[in-house]
């Protein structure tokens, strides 16, 4: 028996009937064939077997988990449904997955103050759903929306097409409450528009989990508007796509959303969705607007003119609800789109000033020459959020290889134009050597000062977010050894 | 960035000078840190009402001034925390953009980096969001003298905690701010304001029916039954909001200023003040607590001018879903905040230590251990 072994077995033996005592057997998972549902999130190629998979059902057995683990210093990682592209929720060695699949209830909706509060695991489009009737929604809108959770959506603090007009997931909650490591239930924010103190709602939103666990949400709802438009214009050029778009916002119109997808984008979508998309088109932007009728009218007037100013070589307008659903089921579909193209596809989530759009996308397309990959780029142009898409192939080793040098490139580009290695994903596992490009050793332990503040013993997802100092001290020697200095010209404080 | 020479003004700094007096600024805060020696941080001067007075060393920001970089199609301005907020107010007025919390300035000294370090936002807050809301990065000063930068200059962005958001409000007890990137709006193509009268029974269902359908409503004022609504947006949007909500035209422009700026006749009164945060459609505040009443933010943030015992209206506040905030405006007055739960006021002194571990910024600003 090595080591290791022992070590788990130690571990299962104190914790199951520490466990046992408030969570009924069946809601603990430790069968190696059923944990291995619970290896990875969707970020697949980076997998891991927790020592067991908890699923509670109530706040009072959460608190009573987070107590055991707390006590025998056991790690935990909370998991939602699993959709994160960045392995926010995979577990650790010897660590307990807390699974929050049983919170699945809507508890209030509360149609005069707009919010609902719900459990974490409500999925993201439910809320909508649940809500319709009364003419509301819930505004973020993840690609990933019909399956994530909103539990998860907070951890990562998540986005989706029409952030640039109503905000990311840390606009659209009023209130968190949490259960800390060692079992306290708090909470952060309150059903006013602010609370005392501190910013905590703020702090806990796109923490990945490392700060504590959050059981309940209070979310606001917005009218649904009255009238919508949307879009698709084709443009020859890169730049011509690039300038129509800083056009659009110059002219002081702030879509509801507006995306940008390459040719290689188009014609994947096209083949899998036949959305009508322009196959030729070097680039096409889809503009949608949102407001009063009267209000939509005048915006689309003037986006039309401003696109057929900027040499849009075509403008379809969805006449109907019916086909402006089409063109974004299409964009929406992007991702699995692209998965036809080659067996593994690494999407990055850099996010750049939209003034670097047209540069930062030719330096792409050069870098992926160089590393003989073809990248495909979908993009959240309103926000400045882009996705360029790797594809490659991971039973080919030295592909793999090249595939994730190339992601990091890319992401020191972003970083390098004033931007940032993530807009809306999450950092988790997959992205923690680049933080080290994007932040400095005192920045860094600023961030391990305030884990501390939550989580002293470093149980709560151990490992994510943010890297160690030794971690990058290793990642920076290594990465400058392959290549230059890390831009030595920005200065930093 | 060409974008500095274009919005220079007297006072603003060169790259240089901001790297050396941000440098000086950290060398104070460094030696206060080894000689445990607290600081005050100041700049304008124009809200110190706004929270427990303080003794120490100053440590001021005034003259740490700049637009450092502003381009209107990117939504984004950066600029340093000495900075007039009348400056930022103007250049981004000349190209036609605003800032969205429409943040009060109480006066004309008033800097970006008090308005983001108290968090105050004004009328259009539950339409287009709070200070926090609109703040992207900051670059900032911790209790140890590192200079350290969060966040960043683009609308997403989610690499490490939200530390810059969370220097929102908090007063300057977690670190000082150097330099702000706040995200910017457009500004609305027309504004009109609508008057009705009502009771506040009636203010309340109507809002709430209002709420719930899709108007460019971006403020709204209640007091002596009389209910105002302002509508942003296209010239077309706008009248045919104004169709559906009714009651007169309102001609008077000074109006939403004097409410964003506490010059209302209301606040005309050397007696303390509360300010109640509710959720909008919490019930009316009863007469045994509240005196008078001013009604913004669609019900969710009340004035009110009370004779009951401070604990009545902060306890009646909190069974209410909101919190309440005691201001003394007069001019030695203070600010008194709603004291936290027993959960939160360990974890937020947990966290004032993580930034500030000598307990040297602003100390006792908030709340006395904070």
């Amino acid at each position: 028996m090595t080591l290791n072994t022992t070590q788990h077995d130690n571990l299962l033996n104190s914790l199951l009937p520490e466990l046992g005592q408030l969570i009924p057997a069946q809601f603990i998972i430790t069968e190696v064939e059923q944990l291995h549902a619970y290896e990875c999130d969707a970020f697949t190629t980076m997998r891991q077997l927790p020592l067991l998979t908890v699923l509670p059902e109530t706040i009072e057995q959460v608190q009573h988990v987070m107590r055991c683990c707390n006590h025998l210093n056991i790690p935990v990682v909370a998991r939602g449904a699993g959709t994160g592209l960045t392995a926010g929720s995979m577990p650790v060695e010897n660590g307990v997955l807390l699974g929050m699949s049983k919170f699945d209830q809507i508890h209030d909706i509360d149609l005069n103050n707009r919010t609902a509060l719900i459990d974490p695991g409500v999925r993201n489009q439910s809320v909508s759903d649940a809500v319709a009737p009364h003419n509301l929604y819930f505004a973020p809108d993840p690609s990933s929306q019909l399956a994530c959770s909103v539990g998860g959506n907070v951890a990562e603090n998540a986005g989706g097409v029409h952030c640039l007009k109503y905000g990311l997931t840390v606009h659209n909650i009023l209130e968190l409450e949490i259960v800390t490591i060692e079992g306290e239930l708090i909470t952060l924010g309150s059903a006013a528009l602010d609370a005392a103190g501190y910013d905590l709602t703020a702090i806990m939103t796109g923490s990945e989990g490392l700060l504590g666990i959050i059981v309940k949400i209070r979310v606001k709802l917005l009218p649904i508007p009255a009238s919508t438009r949307v879009m698709l214009a084709a443009f020859a050029t890169i730049e011509d796509a690039g300038h129509a778009i800083a056009a659009v916002i110059g002219a002081g119109i702030i879509p509801a959303g507006l995306e940008m997808i390459d040719q290689t984008g188009i014609r994947a979508i096209e083949e899998l969705m036949h959305a009508g998309y322009p196959v030729d088109a070097a680039a096409v932007i889809i503009c949608e607007l949102d407001g009063s009728a009267a209000e939509v009218e005048d915006e689309l007037s003037n986006v039309i003119n401003i696109f057929t100013g900027l040499n849009a070589t075509d403008i379809q307008i969805a006449s109907n609800a019916e086909e402006s659903k089409r063109i974004w089921a299409a964009r929406k579909a992007a991702f699995p789109a692209l998965a036809r193209l080659a067996p593994d596809n690494y999407i990055m989530d850099g996010t750049i000033p939209r003034r670097a759009l047209a540069q930062v996308w030719k330096q792409i397309n050069q870098l992926a020459d160089q590393y003989q990959l073809q990248v495909v780029n979908v993009f959240h142009a309103g926000d400045g959020n882009m996705h360029p898409s790797i594809l490659f192939d991971s039973s080919d080793e030295d592909q793999h290889r090249r595939a994730f040098e190339l992601g990091t490139r890319i992401l020191e580009l972003c970083i390098e134009v004033g931007g940032t290695i993530s807009g809306e994903h999450g950092i988790g596992l997959e992205k923690i050597n680049q933080m080290c490009l994007q932040f400095s050793t005192t920045e860094l332990q600023q961030f391990h000062a305030l884990k501390q503040a939550f989580d002293a013993k470093q149980l709560l997802n151990p490992g994510k977010q943010i890297p160690t100092l030794a971690r990058c001290a290793e990642f920076n020697a290594m990465h400058v050894h392959h290549g230059d200095m890390p831009f030595p010209h920005l200065e930093r404080f | 960035m060409q974008a500095v020479a274009e919005h220079e003004f007297p006072g603003s700094l060169t790259q240089n000078q901001a790297r050396e007096q941000a440098q000086s600024l950290a060398d104070q805060v460094q030696q206060a840190f080894v000689n445990q020696q607290p600081l005050v941080i100041s700049s304008g001067g124009s809200k110190g009402f706004y929270g427990h007075p303080l003794e120490g060393e100053k440590l001021s920001l005034s003259g740490y001034q700049g637009i450092v970089s502003y381009e209107p199609s990117e939504l984004v301005i950066t600029a340093r925390a000495g900075t007039p907020l009348h400056i930022i107010e103007t250049v981004l007025a000349e190209q036609g953009q605003m800032l969205g919390f429409e943040p009060p300035h109480y006066a004309a000294s008033a800097t970006l980096g008090g308005t983001i370090a108290c968090g105050l936002s004004g009328p259009r807050r539950p339409y287009s969001g709070a200070a926090r809301d609109f703040v992207l990065g900051v670059t900032m000063i911790n209790g140890k003298g590192e200079i350290l930068r969060f966040g960043g200059q683009v609308m997403k962005n989610v690499a490490g905690y939200d530390v810059s958001r969370l220097m929102s409000g908090a007063q300057g007890t977690l670190g000082v701010l150097l330099e702000i990137s706040l995200k910017v709006i457009p500004m609305p193509a027309h504004e009109e304001t609508r008057v009705l009268s009502c009771s506040q029974q009636q203010m309340q269902t109507l809002l709430c029916d209002l709420g719930r359908q899709p108007l460019p409503v971006s403020a709204t004022l209640f007091h002596n039954d009389r209910l105002y609504i302002r509508l942003s947006g296209t010239a077309a949007g706008v009248h045919s909001a104004a169709q559906v909500i009714g009651g007169d035209l309102l001609s008077a422009d000074q109006f939403w200023l004097q409410a964003k700026e506490q010059q209302h006749p209301f606040f005309n009164s050397d007696q303390t003040f509360w300010r109640l945060s509710l959720p909008p459609a919490a019930t009316a505040v009863p007469d045994d607590i509240a005196k008078q009443q001013l009604i913004e933010w669609g019900g969710a943030q009340r004035w009110l001018y009370s004779e009951a015992d401070r604990c009545q209206v902060i306890q009646w506040a909190e069974a209410n879903g909101g919190h309440a905030t005691a201001v003394d405006r007069s001019k030695h007055g203070c600010t008194l905040f709603h004291p936290l739960s027993s959960a939160l006021l360990p974890l937020s002194k947990r966290i004032k230590q993580s930034f500030d571990p000598a307990g040297i910024l602003n100390a006792g600003r908030l709340y006395p251990d904070l």
